[in-house]
C-alpha cells in the first residue's frame, strides 16, 4: 500500500510539473532550437535587441495579468497609450524642456483613466469587457481632441532617451523599466494582501464579498495600475517614434492580453502569475525575433503566433480537464 | 449462473478506477436488478459518484466489466449511455435556463418538418405539453427553465430521462434541494416510474429515505465495496456501522455549556418583502437553532445581520451597543462570521490554495500593514487546519479536489482562525457524510464551550432539535415559536410541534 501511494505521488508531480512548466520547456526548447540554427540568435547584442523590442508589450502585459487574474480584461490599452502619447506631445511642444512634467503628466492621465474604468466597472457591476470596449472610444476620441487631430514631432534629445538610451550605452532604459517593472508587480502579485484579495475576487468574487474583502477598492487599485502602467509603455513608444500621436498604439492591448493567456493565466480569472506573464512575454518575442532571423515573411509571422495562443489555451484546458477527472 | 445473471439489468464487476494521488475504485462491484429502487450509500469520497460516471459513461474504468441487460458494455461518452437506456440525473443540475422546458426536453432530438431543416415548434410544444401532463405537472412547456424552482427542474430532467427509453435512471442527491412536499412528489414519482420496470440508483445520505423508497443498498466505503443487502433485513445502526466502519452511538453528543453575556440582541429587525419585526437575542456559548421551512427567510435574515444583504429597518445590539452593519467587513471586524449555505459560491475560492482559503478574511489581521509574512501565517493556518481536522494531502491543493465534508472543515477553519464572537451556520452539515457531520457537530460544541454564541440554520429536524440550546421556528419572513432545550429533553414529540410552527400553526 505505502509503495503504490508513493508512486502515485510521483505521478502526480509529473503533471504537476509539465502544468507548470510546460510553457517554460517550450521556450527552452525554442530556445536552444535558435541557438543551434542562427548564429545571429546567439549574440549578445541580438539578445538586447529581443528584450528591448518586448519591453513595451512585456510593462502592457504585467498590468494586464492582474486585470485577468481579477477576471477582468481591459480593452482601451491602445487607446489609453495615444492619451499618453498626445499628453506628453503637448506638453513637450510648449516647452521641450520640461521632459519630467510630461512624463509624469502622461503617466498620471492614464492612471486616472485606469481609475474611470475600474468605477465604471465595479460601481455598476458591469461586464469589463463592455465597458472597455465603450472607454476604448472615448479614450481614442479624447486623445484626437487634445492634439486637435495632429501629430507633434518632438525635438527633445533628452525625452528621445527615455525609449531610444542606453544604460552605460549598453543595455536600454525600456529594459530595465520593464524588469523593475515586473518585480513590482511580482512582489505586489505573490507577496502583498492586495494580491491574495485579486486572486481571491478573480477566483470567486461572492466568496471575496463574504470574506470581508473591499471589492470596490480591489478594482479601483487594479485599473488604476493598468492605468499607470500604459502610461509608462506609452511614453517608451511615443519617444521611441519621436512623436506624440492621436492614432499610436492601436491592438496593443492583444498582444498584452496574448502574452498573460500563453503565461498561464485564465481568462476566467483566479489564476496566473507574473512570472508565467514573463514566460509569455517572451515567447512572442522569441518567436518575432526567431522568424525574422530565419527569413519567415511577417505575414506568417502573425500566422504562427495566433496558432501559438491557440495552443496555450488548448493546453490549459487540457491540464484543467485531467485535474478533474 | 446464467439464470441469476439474467435477473440483473445492470452488473458491474471487479472495477477499479486509479486517479493521480488516489485509488478511487477499488474492485468494486454493483448489480442493480430489473424495476428495483437500489441505494447506493457511502460516506463522501467512498467512491459512489466515480462509479455512476462510469455507468454513466462519464468515466472509463482502469479495469473491470459492465454489463448491461446481460451484454458487455463501454460507454465511450454520456450520449453512448443514455441510447443504451442509461440516464444520470446530476446532483448540480445543468440545465439550458434561457430555453423552455419544450426545448430542453426535446434536446437534440427536435421534431422537425422540411427534412430535417426547421424544427417544428407546435408539434414539440404539444408533445411536451403532454409529456408533462402524464407527470402531472401542471405548467406550460413554453415556460423558460430559469422561471422553475429546482424541484421543478429536476422534474424535467427525470421526465427527459424516461422520455427517451431510459431503463436505468441514477439520482445523485435528488432530494437534498428539494422541501418536504417536493420530496413527496419526487417518491411518487419514482413509485411510478418503478412499476413500470424502470430500475433507479438512488444516492443519498438520508436514512429516513433510503428505508422508504429503495429495496436494496449497495455500501461503499474508502473506495471499496462493503456489501449489499435487502432494505427490510438491515436496521439504521447496522447500516451505519457499514458505512462508517464503527457504531456511532450518539450522534448529537450535545455537551451542556454555561452560557455567558448576550452577544447578539435584534429588535424589530425587517427587511420589506423578505422578513419583517425579526427580535431575538443569543448568548456566549449557546446554540441558538433557527427551523423552519426552506425559503422562510432564515438565510436571508442572517444575511442581513452579516452584511451580506441590507436591511430596512430595526436594531442590531452588539454586545450591548447599537450597532450599524453595512458591510461583511464591519460585520467580520466586530467578529461576526458566516458559514453560508451555497459552500462553493460564498464559501470557497475552489481555484485556490486552502493557505489562501483559510487565510482570506484574516489576512487584515495581520501586523504588517502592505506584506503578507507567508512563513507565519502559514504556520498559524497550518494549526487551524490540524484542529479542524482538515484532511488533504498538503494545504496547497486547490479547495476544489476536496470532498464536500473537508471544504466544509476548510470553511470552518478559516472563520475558526478570525477568532468570532459569533458564528452563524447555514446548513452546516448539508451534502456531508456522516462521519464529518459527527465531526462538526463535535466541534460546534466545542466552539460554544470556548464561549462563542452559535446560530444555526438548519432544515434536518433531527439536528436542531439534537444540537439547540433553544430553537426559534420562522414562517413567511416572521418568527411563529420558540422552544427551550428543558422542553426538548422531556422527550414530547418536538419534532411535530416545530414542523406545525413552521407550518404557520397556532397563529
Amino acid at each position: 500500500m505505502s509503495m503504490q501511494a508513493k508512486q502515485t505521488e510521483q505521478s502526480f508531480d509529473l503533471a504537476l510539473f509539465t502544468r507548470k512548466y510546460g510553457i517554460l520547456m517550450i521556450l527552452v526548447f525554442m530556445i536552444v532550437f535558435l541557438l543551434i540554427a542562427s548564429p545571429t540568435f546567439r549574440t549578445l547584442q541580438n539578445t538586447i535587441n529581443v528584450l528591448n523590442q518586448i519591453s513595451i508589450n512585456g510593462i502592457i502585459a504585467i498590468g494586464m495579468t492582474f486585470i485577468i487574474i481579477s477576471g477582468g480584461i481591459d480593452l482601451s490599452i491602445g487607446s489609453m497609450i495615444a492619451v499618453a502619447s498626445v499628453v506628453t506631445g503637448a506638453v513637450l511642444a510648449a516647452n521641450p524642456g520640461n521632459v519630467v512634467f510630461a512624463v509624469v503628466l502622461a503617466a498620471v492621465a492614464c492612471g486616472l483613466i485606469g481609475l474611470f474604468n475600474g468605477y465604471i466597472i465595479s460601481k455598476f457591476d458591469m461586464f469589463p469587457f463592455v465597458v472597455t470596449l465603450g472607454t476604448q472610444l472615448i479614450f481614442r476620441g479624447a486623445a484626437y481632441v487634445i492634439s486637435d487631430g495632429k501629430s507633434y514631432v518632438l525635438t527633445s534629445n533628452a525625452f528621445k532617451e527615455i525609449g531610444q538610451g542606453k544604460l552605460l550605452g549598453a543595455i536600454p532604459y525600456s529594459i530595465i523599466v520593464l524588469i523593475s517593472i515586473a518585480f513590482i508587480g511580482f512582489v505586489l502579485l505573490s507577496r502583498t494582501k492586495y494580491g491574495q484579495y485579486v486572486y481571491a475576487i478573480g477566483g470567486n468574487l461572492h466568496t471575496a464579498v463574504a470574506s470581508g474583502v473591499n471589492v470596490f477598492k480591489i478594482k479601483l487599485l487594479t485599473y488604476m495600475m493598468m492605468g499607470i502602467f500604459t502610461g509608462i509603455a506609452g511614453v517608451i513608444l511615443t519617444s521611441r517614434v519621436n512623436a506624440g500621436q492621436p492614432s499610436i498604439g492601436v491592438g496593443y492591448e492583444l498582444d498584452a492580453i496574448a502574452a498573460v493567456v500563453i503565461g498561464g493565466s485564465s481568462l476566467n480569472g483566479g489564476i496566473g502569475t507574473i512570472p508565467g506573464t514573463v514566460i509569455g512575454i517572451l515567447m512572442i518575442g522569441v518567436i518575432n525575433n526567431g522568424m525574422n532571423l530565419m527569413g519567415v515573411s511577417s505575414f506568417y509571422q502573425q500566422i504562427v503566433k495566433g496558432f501559438i495562443i491557440l495552443g496555450a489555451v488548448i493546453l490549459d484546458i487540457m491540464i484543467s480537464r485531467r485535474k478533474s477527472k | 449462473m446464467s439464470n441469476l445473471e439474467s435477473a440483473f439489468l445492470l452488473e458491474m464487476m471487479g472495477i477499479t478506477k486509479q486517479f493521480p494521488g488516489t485509488l478511487a475504485l477499488d474492485d468494486v462491484q454493483l448489480q442493480v436488478r430489473c424495476g428495483e429502487v437500489h441505494a447506493l450509500m457511502g460516506e463522501n469520497g467512498a467512491g459512489k459518484s466515480t462509479l455512476m460516471k462510469i455507468a454513466a459513461g462519464q468515466l472509463k474504468a482502469d479495469r473491470g466489466e459492465v454489463l448491461f441487460d446481460g451484454k458487455p458494455v463501454c460507454f465511450e461518452n454520456p450520449a453512448e449511455a443514455i441510447d443504451a437506456g442509461v440516464s444520470m440525473i446530476y446532483q448540480e443540475l445543468n440545465p439550458i435556463l434561457h430555453m423552455t422546458i419544450a426545448e430542453n426536453i426535446f434536446l437534440n432530438r427536435e421534431p422537425t418538418r422540411f427534412r430535417g431543416l426547421l424544427v417544428d415548434r407546435k408539434k414539440m410544444n404539444q408533445e411536451a405539453a403532454a409529456i408533462l401532463k402524464k407527470y402531472g405537472m401542471n405548467i406550460s412547456p413554453q415556460v423558460k427553465m430559469i422561471e422553475l424552482t429546482i424541484a421543478q427542474m429536476q422534474m424535467v430532467e427525470i421526465i427527459k430521462a424516461v422520455t427517451f427509453n431510459a431503463k436505468i435512471v441514477i439520482m445523485d442527491e435528488p432530494t437534498s434541494s428539494l422541501d418536504a412536499d417536493e420530496t413527496e412528489n419526487l417518491f411518487r414519482t419514482i413509485a411510478e416510474l418503478k412499476e413500470r420496470g424502470i430500475s433507479i440508483i438512488y444516492i443519498s445520505h438520508r436514512m429516513e429515505e433510503i428505508a422508504r423508497i429503495c429495496d436494496r443498498v449497495t455500501v461503499f466505503r474508502d473506495g471499496r465495496y462493503i456489501g449489499t443487502r435487502e432494505i427490510s433485513e438491515i436496521n439504521r445502526p447496522a447500516l451505519i456501522k457499514m458505512m462508517v466502519g464503527r457504531e456511532l452511538s450518539d450522534v448529537f453528543d450535545k455537551v451542556p455549556v454555561r452560557q455567558g453575556e448576550v452577544v447578539l440582541k435584534v429588535e424589530g429587525l425587517t427587511r420589506n418583502g423578505v422578513f419583517q419585526e425579526i427580535s431575538f437575542e443569543v448568548r456566549a456559548g449557546e446554540i441558538l437553532g433557527f427551523a423552519g421551512l426552506v425559503g422562510a427567510g432564515r438565510s436571508e435574515i442572517m444575511k442581513s445581520i452579516f452584511g451580506l444583504d441590507p436591511y430596512d429597518s430595526g436594531e442590531i445590539i452588539w454586545c450591548g451597543k447599537p450597532l450599524t452593519i453595512r458591510s461583511t467587513a464591519e460585520a467580520i471586524d466586530h467578529g461576526i462570521a458566516m458559514v453560508t449555505e451555497d459552500r462553493k459560491k460564498y464559501g470557497l475560492v475552489l481555484c485556490r490554495s486552502l493557505y489562501e482559503n483559510i487565510g482570506l478574511p484574516n489576512l487584515k489581521k495581520q501586523q504588517r500593514r502592505l506584506f503578507i509574512n507567508h512563513k507565519a501565517n502559514n504556520a498559524k493556518i497550518s494549526e487551524y487546519a490540524k484542529k479542524l481536522s482538515v484532511k488533504a494531502s498538503s494545504l496547497s491543493v486547490e479547495a476544489v479536489s476536496l470532498s464536500g465534508g473537508n471544504q466544509q472543515k476548510v470553511i470552518l477553519a478559516k472563520w475558526m482562525m478570525a477568532s468570532p464572537k459569533l458564528m452563524i451556520l447555514d446548513e452546516p452539515t448539508r451534502g456531508i457524510d456522516i462521519g464529518a457531520k459527527h465531526e462538526i457537530y463535535k466541534l460546534m460544541c466545542q466552539f460554544a464551550a470556548e464561549g462563542m454564541a452559535i446560530i444555526m440554520i438548519s432544515s434536518e429536524m433531527e439536528e436542531v432539535i439534537g444540537m439547540s440550546d433553544r430553537i426559534l421556528v420562522v414562517h413567511e419572513g416572521r418568527l411563529n415559536g420558540q422552544f427551550h432545550r428543558s422542553e426538548i429533553c422531556e422527550g414530547i414529540n418536538l419534532q411535530e410541534m416545530i414542523l406545525n410552527k413552521a407550518l404557520g400553526g397556532d397563529k
